[in-house]
């Protein structure tokens, strides 16, 4: 078992640093950082001298190698966009991603699953139809045209809710948070509409198959014999054996909640992780730019981690197989 | 007389109810909510010599020389300037008297010296405008002399974005260096200030939130400068939809950066107003006149561009009202010049526009030896202008009237610009706009036509050399008489107009859109100036 989380640690390390590999080869493609740092009235003496100042004239292995380095002790240098340490600016944005995409995951989730279920036990029922036709355009639209339309029916049209930004936040700690405020908490709802969407609809069509599938197996089958009422065996027996593989795809989503809410965070200026890499990436900053994609990385292998251990949480077989492999 | 007497008496009247009328927009608290796509860089003023970051830091820091909102140059912290009869290479600022910094201590030409000596500082980014800085030296109390290499009647020109510190506080927080991106550390004034400017810095949150309160001690205070707005709450908003979106829900006041597809849409809509104007930028096409071949077209071992028939071939077939109408929705102001119309030399007769003439074209192309055409590739940045990509479509639309194939290739101002930096540039055929911060042509001239070397022409990538037309640019940062200047400045334009070396398009126009009880105009630097603002009533 140790041996095991050990080894599962050890690839991870291997995950990250290709990755930093990956996107380090890719930066010489997103262009110059020193064109957007200086004025238009710098010499081709001052960007060389620049250049070679933030050591970005040498060789591609050269500055992987000094990066890696630094980043094991923790120092991922400073923003060439900002001025600030970018270690400091990650962990000033990761609160506003980190609520943003937990209560996305809850709401599609929560929503996706009752949904799913409702849309199994009524399939032919109007209703039951028109969700699934809309879930349809959930799977179908692109994020940003779900953003904008939401701000301009309930921001622009009906003034209910923000169109932007976070609202007052709360610092607890270096935590800030959106929850304890009136104005933070209406800021979530359009992004966690948004963001949350394409999930629910992906949670709600799983749930829905699966439920359907243990409908039809032996053992409902045996408890309608046996007169258990419908609505139990609905949300005790046939639920519970549903939700395995619901779990599985909503644990994984869940990381790819948090690496990709850049198209959420930019429509709604949500002044989150995908936001700061949006911007790095159109000023070139290097610095950032591998700290959030490494940042990335980390996310998602510790949640296949989790995943994993929930396994062996959820189903005692799988001790055995694990241990041995 | 009687009647006179009951009139006047009226007007005195209605002005004192006027008076009243006004009197609550003074002690009321307003706050102008702003926004605009990009937040300021950094609040250290010497470490980015950026559009976003001067706009922001204009507020909160001053400069000795200013402009007022049409460009023209003003009194500042200094309250007059000369080159001194007796040397004609030392400038010298007589400094304004009871200033004070936001923390309560006085403006002195302490300050002064220690600001532009910190502008000069290698990391600065605006070394670039001080290049002709010798030295700078205290005079007096309120006297500061500034040494140039050699005389330079321009120097005010480029101290209107030269922002002056505090030195106390500076040495105490320890910014006394400007930003160095390569320390590992955040430098104190990133996100904290101290300006004589006339509003006070409250709180800072890079990307997210700027809020600023009224410096009610502020020495311009006047006629002019009412200060009627009480608090500045500035939020950069990325995406257009978004920034509109908040406009029009009432969630912010001032919007910057609107996109030319929205401006009829909020035109017609009640209660917001739209202001346009020129921007200090013009917009064009250069390509390489220099080398003895090109590398992207399709002519083998000759360089079609170094023939000036068909550069002039090239300038006929753009049709500039076109572009004006159908990309920009008619908000730009085609040009003939790559100079805007605020800068000195220019005149309306080198603005104007050539019209297009497809047939002509054709027919110096095909003396020149190319009437089957050839194909080029042209290169374009599709984030930094406005509609810059639609501008280069159109271009390879009408290019190909005349027979130039041109292969287009788009893409970010991090990826475009350094290959017109990079020397030699590798680019042969690309779209740039040029803004005039010291609104003087010999700007232009030095940058863009100067043959290029490690001081000047670092944006000439035409690869153009001409030894007597820079011995000339050379001789204007020197020429103090100002009428012999002028006549070598009409001289140099005559000459590069006729060589046709750019192919000018427009002058780019700006466009901000806000509540109708603002009407805020259209700044040639887009750096507008809130203390200017006056509140109207709805």
């Amino acid at each position: 078992m140790t041996a095991y989380i050990l080894r599962t640690i050890g690839q991870g390390a291997l995950v990250l640093l290709a990755v930093a590999f990956i996107a380090f080869s890719m930066f010489r493609f997103v262009g110059d950082p020193v064109a957007n740092m200086m004025g238009q009235e710098a010499t081709l003496a001052d960007r060389a001298e620049l250049s070679s100042r933030l050591g970005l004239d040498q060789p591609f292995p050269v500055q992987f190698l000094r990066f890696v380095r630094d980043a094991a002790t923790g120092d991922f240098g400073i923003s060439y966009r900002q001025g600030r340490p970018v270690a400091t600016l990650i962990a000033e944005r990761l609160p506003a991603t980190v609520e943003l995409a937990v209560l996305s995951a809850l709401f599609a989730s929560v929503a996706g699953v009752a949904l799913g279920v409702y849309a199994a036990i009524r399939r032919r029922g109007i209703v039951a139809q028109g969700v699934m036709m809309l879930s349809l355009v959930g799977v179908s639209l692109p994020t940003f045209l779900i953003g904008i339309g939401l701000i301009y029916v309930f921001a622009v049209e009906l003034r209910w809710l923000p169109s932007f930004g976070r609202g007052e936040t709360v610092r607890l700690g270096w935590w800030s948070t959106g929850l304890l405020t009136a104005s933070g908490l209406k800021s979530l709802v359009l992004p966690v509409l948004t963001l949350g969407f394409f999930q629910l609809t992906l949670i709600m069509r799983l749930t829905r198959a699966e439920m359907l599938e243990v409908m039809r197996s032996d053992f409902v089958r045996f408890a309608r014999a046996r007169g258990i009422p419908e609505r139990t065996i609905e949300l005790r027996h046939a639920l519970r054996n549903t939700m395995i593989p619901v779990v599985t795809v909503a644990g994984l989503q869940l990381g790819s909640v948090v690496a990709f809410a850049i198209v959420t965070e930019t429509v709604f200026q949500w002044p989150g992780l995908g936001a700061l890499f949006v911007n790095a990436v159109q000023f070139a900053d290097v610095p950032v730019m591998a700290a959030y994609l490494v940042f990335v990385g980390l996310v998602f292998v510790l949640v296949s981690l989790a995943v994993d251990l929930a396994y062996l949480a959820f189903d005692p077989r799988l001790r055995g197989t694990l241990a041995a492999r | 007389m009687r009647a006179s007497r009951i009139l006047a008496a009226t007007a005195a009247v209605l002005a004192a109810a006027t008076a009243l009328a006004g009197l609550p927009g003074e002690a009321e608290a307003r706050t102008l909510r702003w926004a605009r796509s990009g937040d300021a860089l950094t609040l250290d003023p010497h470490a980015q010599n950026e559009g976003p970051t001067a706009a922001v830091n204009h507020h909160i820091y001053e400069t000795l020389v200013a402009r007022d909102p049409k460009g023209a140059l003003i009194p500042g912290l200094a309250t007059a300037w000369r080159i001194l009869p007796t040397d004609p290479t030392i400038w010298e600022f007589t400094l304004r008297e009871g200033v004070t910094f936001h923390d309560g201590a006085p403006f002195t030409a302490d300050d002064v010296v220690f600001s532009l000596n910190r502008a000069l500082q290698p990391t600065s980014d605006y070394k670039g405008l001080l290049t002709s800085v010798d030295g700078v030296s205290k005079a007096g109390a309120t006297t500061v002399h500034v040494k140039t290499k050699g005389p330079n009647p321009l120097l005010p020109n480029n101290l209107t974005n030269m922002f002056m510190m505090n030195k106390a506080w500076s040495e105490k927080n320890n910014v006394a260096k400007v930003q160095d991106f390569k320390s590992k550390e955040e430098n104190f004034a990133v996100r904290n200030a101290n300006g004589t400017g006339p509003f006070v810095l409250v709180s800072r949150e890079p990307d997210v939130k700027t809020v600023m309160k009224r410096n009610d001690g502020y020495w311009g205070k006047s006629a002019t400068v009412p200060l009627e707005v009480s608090e500045i709450v500035y939020t950069p908003i990325k995406a257009d939809a978004t920034r509109i979106a908040a406009l029009l829900s009432g969630e912010v006041d001032f919007v910057q950066d609107v996109p030319v597809q929205d401006i009829e849409r909020l035109k017609s809509t009640p209660n917001l107003r739209v202001t346009t104007g020129p921007e200090n930028r013009t917009i064009f096409l250069g390509m390489d006149v220099g080398s003895a071949d090109l590398k992207s077209d399709s002519v083998q071992g000759k360089n079609p561009f170094a023939d000036k028939r068909v550069r002039q071939a090239m300038n006929m077939a753009i049709n500039r009202a076109a572009i004006q109408r159908v990309v920009m929705r008619g908000q730009s102001v085609p040009t003939g010049v790559i100079m805007p119309p605020f800068v000195n030399g220019w005149t309306p007769d080198l603005d104007k526009a050539p019209a297009p003439d497809v047939a002509r074209a054709k027919a110096l192309l095909a003396e020149a030896g190319y009437g089957a055409g050839f194909q080029v590739t042209l290169n374009c940045p599709n984030d930094r202008y406005v509609n810059d990509e639609g501008i280069c479509q159109a271009v390879v639309g009408m290019m190909g009237q005349i027979g130039i194939k041109v292969n287009l290739v788009s893409q970010s101002k991090t990826l475009h610009f350094p290959l017109v930096q990079k020397n030699p540039p590798e680019t042969e055929f690309y779209l740039v706009g040029w803004g005039v911060p010291t609104f003087d042509s010999e700007y232009i001239f030095s940058f863009m036509y100067h043959t290029r070397d490690a001081k000047f022409g670092s944006w000439n990538a035409l690869r153009y050399a001409n030894a007597d037309l820079d011995r000339k640019i050379e001789s204007l940062s020197s020429e103090v008489d100002a009428q012999k200047r002028n006549a070598t400045i009409a001289e140099i334009w005559k000459t590069v107009q006729e060589e046709t070396l750019y192919l000018p398009i427009h002058h780019q126009t700006l466009a901000y859109a806000m509540t109708s009880s603002l009407d805020i105009p259209v700044d040639p630097e887009n750096q507008p100036k809130l203390k200017y603002v006056v509140f109207k009533s709805m």
